[in-house]
């Protein structure tokens, strides 16, 4: 309960704080904080599987592929950026207030009755990994096969990408 | 403890993470908000998948994952190309695609 | 019988492989092709007429179906073809007549560009005339009509360079239309009225439910408004004035279609629906009397014509009116023999015609020509022929028709058109014989080079010529009047007539019939003595008689004015109309308007709408962010509910 609340926090002010930060490198060190709060809450659901592939893809690989284009670039530069319609930014920020203040009443109204008060027997018995492992290579054999695909076609497209010129 | 503490973090990550697409101008900063998002909506998964017992929860975020690698890759590969071209990171720049 | 198929088909087959391939082909094959698929077609149709006449009469009546057309509910027709002895005239003339053209041509057309389509066309025609005779139901027989209708203006605009050529293609056609629409509503009024459009339960229907003739009611509209079409096709008053007009077209087809086939469609079919007609006595009355005029108002026209193939044109006119005046006075096997035997000496006078024209280089005015006499001495002799036959001289064959009409007339007791035909006979044997002199005899009256190159014409069109002079001489053998023998061909025509009710005959005197025939010749003599007189022994005599009467010759060299008149009375408003209200007003105004009206509004919003996409991600990530607001309040609201 306590580490819930301690891990929502971090994992809510580093989001913040990607959102507020002025130089991108800040901002995805501090995503990086909160995918690895994220992960100790997944810990805390009982998904270690989950919670284990969120610091290595998520928070190791991807984030370093972000890490790299960033450094690439032009890492620490505070120059404001040209922006074309100023009124954007206070625009998303009252449609965003918006969404929440809609969303939340709408989880509270929401008849959670028929979920269980408590994380239920998911440690018990057999492992979560192999039944994970087991859903994807039963029933989302298909998808599964087809992300391979996906992924291919991502490869190809930055590489096309990267070339030189284009 | 119930679920619905899970389910207001999952709704405020993805709240903040929408608002970053919308104010921040820098391209790979918006990438960084878009994975925000995605996160907010993965805890939901998860909460879910582990209070009713069902595996399918977890299945669907490794899929988010997948998608989000795939996303990122050519996501940033773009960026890079846009970077080269026209030397800057500003989306509001790159809007020559218009009436 | 099985082969009454053949009979259309195999000039369709012709057309197809001309039209289709003849291009490619030399011209002796193309000549071959067109030839040969008509002169099979009337040797097939000889021998079928030939087993037609070994049958009692009453069984003269074969039914071929082919397949049923068009089946819709109660409504049912078939692609029948029909025997009889009408038809069976019928199709021997338009065969035989046809051949000898067809061969005719490949002398005539050699020259021509286009050789291939024009044979194409040709073989066209003979199938849809074939068609529109052979058909046993209105509905092929309008197939036919409308065929042989875009033959006849395909062929009149042949030359399709010369605009001449093309205004009077489009005049024959619009005009035909004109009657086209009455023809048609005749038939929806017939099927309407009798549920069925076969030409046997139609008139067994009429011959039971209207056993004698009837005053004023269905049949009789039925009958004037078949009446209009046969008019239009026909070249009748009032809807004649394409006839002249088609002579833009090459010599055979004037020939084939505007002398010897297609025109008479109308008789035909005045004939074939004898049944209605004859109970429809106000109706017959028109026919007649229509006949009449246009007998006479042509033949007055023909009198002052310059152009050799306008006389003849008129000529035609002039003898369709004949023959719808023999209908009209209840003489339909009479109407059926002129038909023929006017194939036959109509369609010589118009090749001769051709020949003429050929050895002139062109050259159609018969004030230029002259003493052709000893340079083309075949087409001479063979006009003559055709000439006296016209007129009415025995023993050719124009007499025994020609008379048949007249003693009709006066028989059914129709003295008025008695008269009108008798002098019409003496003007018809005036302007034949005006054209024969002033073609063939007298002083040369072309210029040195058409004379240098005036010559006989070749055989392919000098034999057909001599065919036909021939059967313009023994033509009319076949129906002898009553005082000198049997008339065949009446009593083989019975068995088509047997649900007509044909007015009884009054029984007259083989004498007065005698004697008004001789009476008729003596018109007709009266007729080539004056024309002799004029245009051979006093040469200037013409154009002094022309001088004095200068407001009547003006009048027939203007063909009435009628021309003019329609011109004023309908062309002119009507193109006027269109350009001025349903060009620039409707089309331009409404119809563009409201098109380009919708363009422009669309146009408009979309200028407006087009700042939606102005190349911002922000500003499209925004609007997604808007619409999931929308969706979150409208399910907000659903659970509040």
């Amino acid at each position: 309960m306590m580490l819930f609340y301690l891990l929502g926090t971090i994992a809510l002010a580093a989001a913040v704080n990607v959102v507020a930060q002025r130089r991108v490198f800040y901002s995805a060190l501090f995503l990086i904080i909160c995918l690895c709060a994220l992960s100790g809450l997944y810990m805390l659901l009982q998904a270690p599987f989950i919670a284990a592939v969120q610091v290595i893809v998520y928070a190791g690989a991807i984030m370093v592929l972000f890490l790299f284009v960033i450094m690439l670039l032009d890492p620490f530069s505070a120059v404001p950026l040209s922006e074309k319609k100023r009124y954007l930014g206070y625009l998303g920020i009252a449609m965003g207030t918006a969404t929440l203040v809609l969303l939340v009443p709408f989880l509270l109204s929401y008849d959670l009755s028929r979920v269980p008060r408590n994380v239920t027997g998911m440690a018990a018995g057999t492992g979560i990994t192999r039944r994970i492992g087991e859903t994807i290579f039963k029933e989302y054999l298909l998808p599964f096969e087809v992300t391979s695909v996906l992924i291919l076609v991502a490869i190809i497209g930055a590489v096309i990408l990267g070339k030189k010129k284009i | 403890m119930s679920i619905l503490p899970y389910l207001v973090l999952s709704a405020l990550l993805f709240t903040v993470g929408t608002i970053g697409v919308i104010v921040k101008k820098n391209i790979i900063a918006i990438f960084l908000c878009i994975e925000l998002m995605l996160n907010g909506a993965n805890l939901s998964f998860v909460a879910f998948s582990s209070y009713l017992n069902q595996v399918h929860g977890q299945v669907f975020v490794f899929f988010v994952m997948v998608v989000a690698a795939a996303e990122a890759a050519v996501g940033l590969a773009i960026t890079i190309a846009i970077y080269r071209n026209r030397n800057t990171l500003s989306v509001d720049d790159a809007d020559i695609m218009k009436w | 019988m099985d082969f009454l198929w053949l009979v259309p088909a195999l000039p369709l087959l012709g057309s197809a492989i001309n039209g289709l391939l003849g291009k490619r082909l030399p011209k002796p094959v193309i000549s071959l092709v067109a030839c040969g698929s008509v002169g099979v077609s009337f040797l097939v149709a000889a021998g079928l007429v030939l087993s037609l006449i070994q049958r009692a009469p009453e069984e003269r009546h074969v039914v071929q179906t082919l397949f049923t057309w068009i089946a819709a509910g109660d409504f049912v027709a078939t692609a029948e073809f029909l025997l009889d002895p009408l038809s069976a005239v019928m199709i021997l003339v338009v065969t035989g007549v046809g051949f000898l053209i067809h061969v005719y041509s490949i002398g005539y057309m050699h020259a021509e560009d286009g050789y291939y389509r024009f044979f194409s066309y040709l073989n066209l025609f003979m199938f849809s005339m074939l068609v529109l005779v052979l058909a046993s139901n209105f509905l092929l027989m309008f197939v036919g009509w409308e065929g042989v209708g875009l033959c006849s203006y395909l062929l009149i605009g042949y030359y399709f360079d010369r605009k001449s050529a093309g205004d009077a293609g489009k005049k024959a056609f619009i005009v035909n239309r004109i009657g086209d629409v009455g023809f048609i509503l005749g038939i929806l009024l017939i099927f309407a009225t009798f549920g069925s459009m076969e030409f046997d339960g139609v008139f067994r229907q009429i011959s039971q439910r209207f056993p004698a003739e009837t005053g004023l009611g269905i049949l009789t509209g039925i009958a004037l408004l078949l009446f209009v079409g046969a008019t239009g096709k026909s070249a009748q008053i009032p809807l004649y004035v394409w006839l002249p007009d088609a002579m833009e077209g090459p010599t055979p087809v004037s020939a084939l279609i505007h002398a010897a086939t297609m025109v008479t469609a109308g008789v035909y079919m005045v004939v074939r629906c004898s049944p209605i007609y004859s109970r429809a006595p106000f109706a017959l009355e028109v026919v007649a009397i229509v006949g009449t005029l246009t007998a006479f108002m042509a033949a007055t026209i023909g009198l002052v014509q310059t152009d050799i193939k306008r006389v003849l044109a008129y000529s035609t006119v002039s003898q369709l009116g004949y023959m719808f005046a023999a209908a009209g006075v209840g003489a339909y096997s009479a109407g059926i023999f002129h038909l023929m035997t006017h194939a036959f000496f109509k369609a010589l006078l118009f090749l001769g015609a051709g020949s003429v024209i050929h050895a002139m280089g062109g050259e159609q005015n018969l004030l230029k020509m002259g003493g052709l006499r000893k340079h083309t001495p075949i087409t001479f002799l063979t006009m003559v022929v055709a000439a006296l036959a016209i007129s009415g001289i025995p023993p050719l064959a124009g007499f025994f028709s020609k008379d048949e009409i007249l003693w009709s007339a006066w028989a059914h007791g129709h003295p008025a058109i008695w008269g009108v035909g008798l002098v019409t006979a003496g003007l018809t044997a005036f302007y034949m014989f005006r054209l024969v002199f002033l073609t063939f005899s007298g002083e040369e009256r072309m210029d040195e080079h058409t004379r240098r190159h005036l010559h006989e014409s070749p055989a392919s069109m000098t034999v057909p010529l001599v065919i036909l002079a021939v059967l313009s001489v023994m033509g009319g053998w076949v129906g002898l009047p009553a005082w000198m023998g049997v008339n065949r061909f009446a009593a083989f025509l019975e068995p088509s007539l047997r649900f007509t009710a044909l007015s009884e005959h009054e029984p007259a005197s083989h004498a007065l019939e005698a004697g008004l025939a001789v009476l008729s010749v003596a018109v007709a003599a009266f007729g080539i003595g004056a024309a002799y007189n004029l245009y051979v022994v006093r040469r200037e005599s013409a154009q002094a008689l022309a001088r004095r009467f200068a407001g009547l010759h003006a009048l027939l060299s203007h063909k009435y004015y009628v021309d003019e008149i329609y011109d004023a009375l309908f062309v002119n408003p009507a193109v006027t109309g269109s350009r001025e209200v349903l060009w620039k007003g409707l089309d331009v105004g409404i119809i563009d308007g409201s098109v380009n009206g919708v363009g422009r509004t669309i146009q408009g919003s979309a200028d407006l709408l087009k700042h939606l996409q102005n190349g911002l991600v922000r500003s499209y990530a925004s609007w997604i962010l808007a619409g999931t607001i929308a969706a979150l309040f409208y399910i907000y609201s659903l659970i509040r509910r």
